[in-house]
């Protein structure tokens, strides 16, 4: 009973892998989805909030408060990144009509 | 109290896989929703409730109805055919495993870390307070002393932002009449009245 600590009580560990497990699923869903854009658009959020939960982790386990200040321009960074991605897609939208990914191959419209 | 920590966890790696596989987009963006919320459950078991809020009002708020509203304005034909997922499956699975490998090889080194006292200290500070400590508090002491400039940049990305989106996406249809302000104040006054001899029953050709 007493080597199986690791399932109750909640270590640094638990939170880094799952934030690692988060970021594996995003770049997944990068590569392997030839559907549309705004799943990639959905994978890189959710890498960016994987990142997130690594820095909050730090913070709360190191007692170091630059952490979560940092997660704050994160969340700023991904924002604003989000807003230029989708302006980005609907002017893309308006010139070829769809948001297929293997449609996007031509470099002069 | 841990069974908050796996209710959390497992709902969001769940919630993040099924954004990535649904074929409606409406449901990807709905399941993203649901993984922002659950992590923001994680935050506020990590004591960054602040952060939590945030997420919520920012990411939630924000950028999830961001992309639904995109989601909706763009036809988007729900995919049919699953023959190139099921043809990159194998690689894509290969490459998640070996990241995943990769980064838990490299956490392996560690010892594991107890959790202390969620609110143990701030940042280097030698004054001890007592009394009630919130993370917006503690979060404001130093955000807008020692990491102003940061902050003051940060207005500054939303900034460019919001310039860029709107240059972008902003356009102007010819069909409707516009008021040109800088034509207005600019004209002469030789130019505005004009005497013109119209002879009878005939009519004038006035130009706009």
């Amino acid at each position: 009973m007493e080597q199986a600590t690791w399932i109750t009580d909640i270590s640094m560990m638990h939170y880094l892998y799952l934030a690692v497990i988060l970021f594996a699923i995003g770049i997944a869903g990068i590569f392997l989805n030839r559907r549309n854009l705004i799943t990639i658009l959905m994978s890189i959020e959710i890498m960016l909030i994987a990142v997130n939960i690594n820095f909050v982790t730090f913070s709360t386990y190191y007692s170091n408060l630059e952490a979560q200040v940092f997660t704050i321009f994160i969340l700023t960074v991904a924002a604003a990144e989000a807003a230029i991605g989708l302006a980005i897609l609907v002017a893309l939208y308006r010139n070829i009509n769809t948001i297929d990914v293997r449609k996007i191959n031509k470099l002069k419209g | 109290m841990s069974a908050f920590f796996y209710l959390f966890a497992f709902f969001s790696i769940f919630a993040a896989t099924m954004v990535i596989s649904v074929r409606n987009s409406v449901h990807g963006v709905l399941y993203l929703i649901f993984t922002f919320l659950n992590i923001a459950g994680l935050f506020i078991l990590l004591g960054a409730e602040y952060i939590a809020l945030t997420l919520i009002i920012v990411y939630v708020g924000a950028v999830a109805v961001l992309f639904l509203f995109v989601v909706m304005m763009l036809n988007i034909e729900m995919e049919a055919v699953r023959r190139s997922f099921i043809k990159y499956f194998p690689l894509g699975i290969i490459v998640v495993l070996i990241f995943i490998g990769l980064l838990s090889a490299a956490y392996m080194k560690q010892n594991q870390y107890k959790l202390n006292h969620p609110n143990t200290g701030t940042l280097i500070t030698a004054k001890i307070e007592t009394g009630h400590r919130s993370n917006i508090k503690e979060l404001g002491k130093i955000l807008y002393t020692d990491h102003f400039l940061s902050f003051q940049l940060c207005g500054l990305i939303l900034f460019a932002a919001m310039l860029g989106a709107i240059v972008l996406t902003l356009s102007h249809s010819k069909k409707v009449r516009r008021q040109s302000i800088k034509q207005q104040t600019m004209r002469k006054p030789n130019e505005t009245v004009q005497l013109v001899d119209v002879p009878s029953k005939a009519g004038l050709n006035v130009k706009y």
